[in-house]
This record gives structure tokens, C-alpha cells and sequence, in this order.
């Protein structure tokens, strides 16, 4: 299977499934900022404008997975893991009302998995 | 000293149209203290109905409440801020036991600064004056400030009393009446400030809301009958609020978060005198509020050569914060708000690590005793790198700090604005010229110079680039929530000669 950035726990893929036969179509969107930023927002898809400003780094459950392009800039050599943890967020997440939360674990990508997304290899040059 | 842990009645309402109701649906959520993990109530959980009913009651009750005259909105509001005063500890341990910050920062700051804001805009709305010109010699223009009429204002959990008081006394004092959604990590303390003022407005005045963001926040922010939004938060759901408050063609406030610089210019280190002292407390109030404020100073700057000294004494200082328990007095770090913000922080001191980043001091949860295992405790953490890491260009909005050098003024500026936030940032210096030079280019719009963690009322306080627009704790925050009604008159007896 072709290497993709973002990846997702099987724990976390059940609460995607759940909520997606819930709400129907959903998009993951990774949000920055305070309280409750970097992490992935699961929303609806009709509710999110979305331009070529967002950049689809892959699906997972088939849900797509996005980040506004000045985060990408920063996030571009990291492998995403979403997960899922008990918490409170306040946003507008749709995993919320469930008690649970999801979460990033991140790695940063070798040379080799960098090179097959057609980046530099040369990760860790970001001076 | 240490405080009892306050009593929580099982369960608790909304509040709206002047009493306190259960909600619609008849469920609720359970609320949890950070410090051990332990239950405290049960609060509404909130749907669309509720919503309508809150937006419904602000409707009917905003024409009335236009009316009042400046004079009685401000006594009641200083009304407001009495209460708060003469229920300081009360106030101070529930915010303590739902956020899990430290009693001497609830005791101290939290509480008698949310109580200075009702205070501040009741003194602002009575001192105020509209416009009156004349055009020419028979046309005068007449500028009226008038309410927009129900705001909506969703808050976040980092300081729950504090962001509700920045919020509602601006919107009431300019005429409008309010929906506030209080974040559903911290429902507490906006509950116990409704049960002690619920007889002072009118009803429908003020209007509390409970619930998760996606059931009751969404309904909140898209409600056709809301004429202005105010949030405080995070990207994602601050976008999602402008979009539904176009379809409404509602205006909107936005507080977004930040990821702060703290610049130190060698002259700091001229003498070691009550100053340098000040500039090292400087350096670790990154650890206030265990790093979970919007302009957390989480980047620290430090020119070059004054470097391995400062560094030294900062470290020092860093393991000197007293963590433990947060009802005692003496406890200067408590707990993280919630087990997620706990993973979140834990994720990024392992990838600042991974990056090339070294860890001078932290890194770990902190050891904990006996009943607060169950909480959310870390050490609090410095981390040397540079500024293109993930830690220095996102919020972890923790007690994390993300320390680099710089070599002149122009690398300071340089790397203090390569952020795509700009709210916050700090500059200390002893030179007379930097102290103006160097905060006049950064693109931030709070630049503490030679202070950090001041929020007094009657500074402005709002965001640059993506950190947000709209301005707080000033009276400009007034006019963000009015319109403006232009009277042009005319005293000239003569018709125009058009028709």
C-alpha cells in the first residue's frame, strides 16, 4: 500500500464509523490555536468551506483528512497518527458528546517516505 | 494554607429567562475535576431547543433592556462585581476544583480581575458621549450608538470566570442582551455566579447555556435570531462560526490563541539587580496557568551572548515551581484541564525530541501523590531548539517552553513575527531605544515591554494575523458590539430643486 501522512488507530476508526453512520458525510479538518488547537475536528462535510487552501493529506475510514496550507508548511515531513482519548473538547468536533476525544501522535517521516510523497528527503534542513 | 474541596449540588440548570431550567431534552453530562479525576455534577446537555429558548428570551427581552439608562446598567453591574468581591473564596475554589489551576492564581488573579471587569465597563458605559456636528450651516449629523440586540458568546475553559467576565459586562453594558455558552469543560463557576446574581437583571438579560460545542454551540453560532457572535477558541470551529455568521450576515469577534515570543536583549543582563529578577520571572511565566493562556509567552528568545548565564538562572528557577496540591496556598502549578490536553502536551515534548530538540529540563508528567494520581500533572518543560520546529510554531498550550537564541535585533524580529499567529509577545531590554523600536515590529497586538501576564482592564487586547480581530478589556470592545445610527438633519426651510 502506497505511503500516506496521516494513519488512524483502530480504536479511533470505530468512533469514525460510528459517527459517520450518525451524521453521513464528514471531513477531518486539523485545527491550531488556543484551548483546543492542534488537533483533528471531525465535522460535517457541508459544513466546511473548503478551497485550495486545504490541503488533503489522505483519507482514513474514508473520511478525508485536511489542513490549511500555512500548517501544512510546518507539518509537511510529519506521519500523523489519529487516535482517540477520554476528554472534553469545546469545539465543534462530533466525537465530543461522546466523552471521547481524538489526538495526533506524529512522527517526523524517514528520507524514504518523504521521497515517495515527492518531497525533499533532506527532512530534517528546515533552517 | 490549605482549602477544602467545595461542595457540588448532583445537578444544575440553564439559565434562562431569569431562572435557572432543566433542559428541554432532559439529559445531561457529567463534570469532572482535573486534580483527581473526580466527579462534581451534572450539567445541562443542551440541543437546539434550548438554544431557541435562550435566543427566544434575549428577543423578547432586548428592546427593554435598551432602555435602561447608563446609570442603572452600571449600578447594576457594579452590583455584579460586588457579589463577586464579597464571594471571592467561594468563587475561587469552584474555578480551582473545575479548571485545576492553583488557589493562589484563582485567589489572586482569576477572580478579583473578573471582578474589576463588570466594574470597568460600568465606569466606561456612564462616561461615554455620542456625537453631534455641523455639516454646514442648516445640516447637523447626529451619531447614536445602539445596540445590535442578542449576542451570542461562546468561551472557552481556560479561565472560565474571567472569559465570561470579559464578555458579557461589554455586551450588557452596550444594550444587548446575551447568550453564553460556557465551555463543557468548565460549567461551574458561570453556574455559581448565575445562582448569586439571578435577581439582578431582568429576565432574559443574561442567558447561560450548557452543552457540547457540536449540540449547542453549533445551534448557538448559526441561530438566525443572534445579530452578533463572539468566540474565543481555536481556528477550525472560529472559521466555522464566520461561515455560519455570513449566511446571517452577522458580525463576529475572534480570539484564536497564539504562539507568543518572549525576546530578552542582552542590556537585561547589566546588572544582577531587582530587574534581572524580574526578567527571569519573566522567562518562567510561561508556566502560569500551566501554560493554558492564549498568550502564553511559549517562545523564548534570548540574544546570543548573554545566552549560557541567562539560560542558567532560568533553568534554576524552573525547578524551583512548587507542583502539587492545588487547594493549598502554597502550590504555584496544578493540573492540566483535561486527560486530552494531557496527551496532547505529553505528544509534543516526544516530537520536539524527535526533531533535534533537547530537553534542559522536564519533559515528564510530575510525580504525584496519593488522590491526585488520578489527575493531570506535568513537569514543566524547556526544550532548546530553533524556530522552523514543530514546538516553536504550534500551541501546545502547556508548560512547555521552546527556548532559541538570536543574534541581533533584526534575527529577533525576524524570528518573533515567523509565526502565523500574533497575539502576544514580550520584550525586555534596558535600552531606551529597543524598549519602543522592537515591540513597534511585531506583528502582535498585545507587546508587554519589560512585563508579561498583565490583563488590566482598559488595555486593548485582541490578536493580529491568525490569532483573531476585535479588541477586550477596552472600551473599544463597546463599539464591537453596537451599530452606529446616523441622525442627518436638515434646518433648512428651502426644498433641494430636484423635483
Amino acid at each position: 500500500m502506497a505511503f500516506q501522512q496521516v494513519a488512524i488507530t483502530e480504536k479511533a476508526a470505530e468512533v469514525v464509523r460510528k459517527l459517520k453512520e450518525e451524521h453521513g458525510e464528514v471531513i477531518f479538518h486539523q485545527s491550531g490555536g488556543c484551548c483546543d488547537g492542534t488537533a483533528p475536528m471531525l465535522i460535517e462535510k457541508e459544513d466546511m468551506y473548503l478551497d485550495d487552501s486545504d490541503i488533503l493529506l489522505g483519507q482514513l475510514e474514508g473520511v478525508n483528512y485536511y489542513m490549511s496550507e500555512d500548517m501544512y508548511d510546518i507539518w509537511k515531513y510529519t506521519h500523523i497518527t489519529v487516535d482517540v482519548t477520554e476528554g472534553r473538547g469545546s469545539t465543534f468536533s462530533l466525537e465530543i458528546p461522546l466523552g471521547l476525544r481524538f489526538i495526533i501522535h506524529s512522527r517526523i517521516m524517514t528520507g524514504e517516505e518523504a521521497k515517495s510523497l515527492g518531497l525533499s528527503d533532506n527532512i530534517l534542513d528546515k533552517k | 494554607m490549605i482549602y477544602s474541596k467545595p461542595k457540588f449540588k448532583e445537578k444544575y440548570g440553564n439559565f434562562i429567562n431569569g431562572k435557572f431550567v432543566e433542559p428541554v431534552g432532559g439529559e445531561y453530562f457529567d463534570n469532572y475535576s482535573p486534580i483527581d479525576n473526580s466527579f462534581l455534577a451534572k450539567y445541562p446537555r443542551s440541543k437546539k431547543e434550548d438554544v431557541n429558548n435562550a435566543v427566544a428570551a434575549a428577543n423578547a427581552a432586548k428592546d427593554a433592556w435598551e432602555k435602561v439608562s447608563p446609570i442603572e446598567k452600571a449600578r447594576l453591574l457594579n452590583k455584579v462585581a460586588d457579589i463577586i468581591e464579597e464571594n471571592l473564596e467561594e468563587f475561587a475554589v469552584v474555578e480551582t476544583a473545575d479548571n485545576g489551576k492553583p488557589i493562589r492564581e484563582t485567589l489572586n488573579a482569576d477572580v478579583p480581575l473578573a471582578a474589576d471587569h463588570w466594574r470597568y465597563f460600568a465606569a466606561a458605559i456612564r462616561a461615554e458621549e455620542g456625537s453631534a456636528t455641523e455639516l454646514d450651516e442648516n445640516t447637523v449629523s447626529l451619531i447614536i450608538k445602539e445596540p445590535m440586540g442578542v449576542v451570542a458568546q461562546i468561551i472557552p475553559w481556560n479561565f472560565p470566570l474571567l472569559m465570561l467576565s470579559w464578555k458579557l459586562p461589554p455586551a450588557l453594558a452596550a444594550g444587548n442582551t446575551v447568550v453564553l455558552k460556557p465551555a463543557e469543560q468548565t460549567p461551574a463557576s458561570a453556574t455559581l455566579l448565575m445562582e448569586k446574581i439571578a435577581d439582578v437583571f431582568p429576565p432574559g438579560v443574561i442567558n447561560i447555556v450548557h452543552g457540547f460545542g457540536p449540540e449547542a454551540g453549533k445551534p448557538l453560532a448559526s441561530h438566525a435570531g443572534v445579530d452578533k457572535v463572539a468566540f474565543t477558541g481555536e481556528t477550525t470551529t472560529g472559521q466555522l462560526i464566520m461561515q455560519y455568521a455570513s449566511k446571517n450576515i452577522n458580525p463576529v469577534t475572534m480570539e484564536l490563541g497564539g504562539k507568543s515570543p518572549n525576546i530578552f536583549f542582552n542590556s537585561v543582563m547589566d546588572a544582577d539587580d531587582e530587574f534581572l529578577d524580574k526578567a527571569i520571572e519573566g522567562a518562567v511565566l510561561f508556566a502560569f496557568n500551566q501554560g493554558e493562556v492564549c498568550t502564553c509567552p511559549s517562545r523564548l528568545l534570548v540574544q546570543e551572548d548573554i545566552y549560557d548565564e541567562f539560560m542558567k538562572r532560568v533553568i534554576d528557577r524552573v525547578n524551583a515551581i512548587k507542583q502539587g496540591n492545588p487547594y493549598d496556598t502554597e502550590t504555584q502549578m496544578g493540573a492540566q484541564a483535561s486527560k486530552d490536553q494531557f496527551e496532547k502536551i505529553m505528544s509534543y515534548i516526544k516530537i520536539g525530541e524527535e526533531e533535534g530538540g533537547k530537553i534542559l529540563t522536564g519533559g515528564k508528567p510530575a510525580d504525584v501523590e496519593g488522590e491526585f494520581k488520578n489527575g493531570y500533572y506535568i513537569k514543566p518543560t524547556l526544550i532548546e531548539g530553533h524556530n522552523k520546529m514543530r514546538v516553536f510554531q504550534e500551541e501546545i498550550f502547556g508548560p512547555v517552553l521552546s527556548v532559541t537564541k538570536f543574534k541581533d535585533e533584526a534575527d529577533a524580529i525576524e524570528i518573533a513575527n515567523d509565526t502565523m499567529y500574533g497575539l502576544g509577545a514580550g520584550v525586555w531590554s534596558r535600552d531606551a531605544h529597543q524598549l519602543y523600536q522592537i515591540p513597534r515590529a511585531i506583528k502582535a497586538g498585545r507587546v508587554w515591554v519589560n512585563n508579561y501576564h498583565a490583563y488590566p482592564a482598559h488595555a486593548p487586547f485582541g490578536g493580529y494575523k491568525k490569532s483573531g480581530f476585535g479588541r477586550e478589556t477596552h472600551l473599544m470592545m463597546l463599539d464591537h458590539y453596537r451599530q452606529n445610527k446616523n441622525m442627518l438633519i436638515s434646518y433648512d426651510k428651502k426644498k433641494l430643486g430636484f423635483f
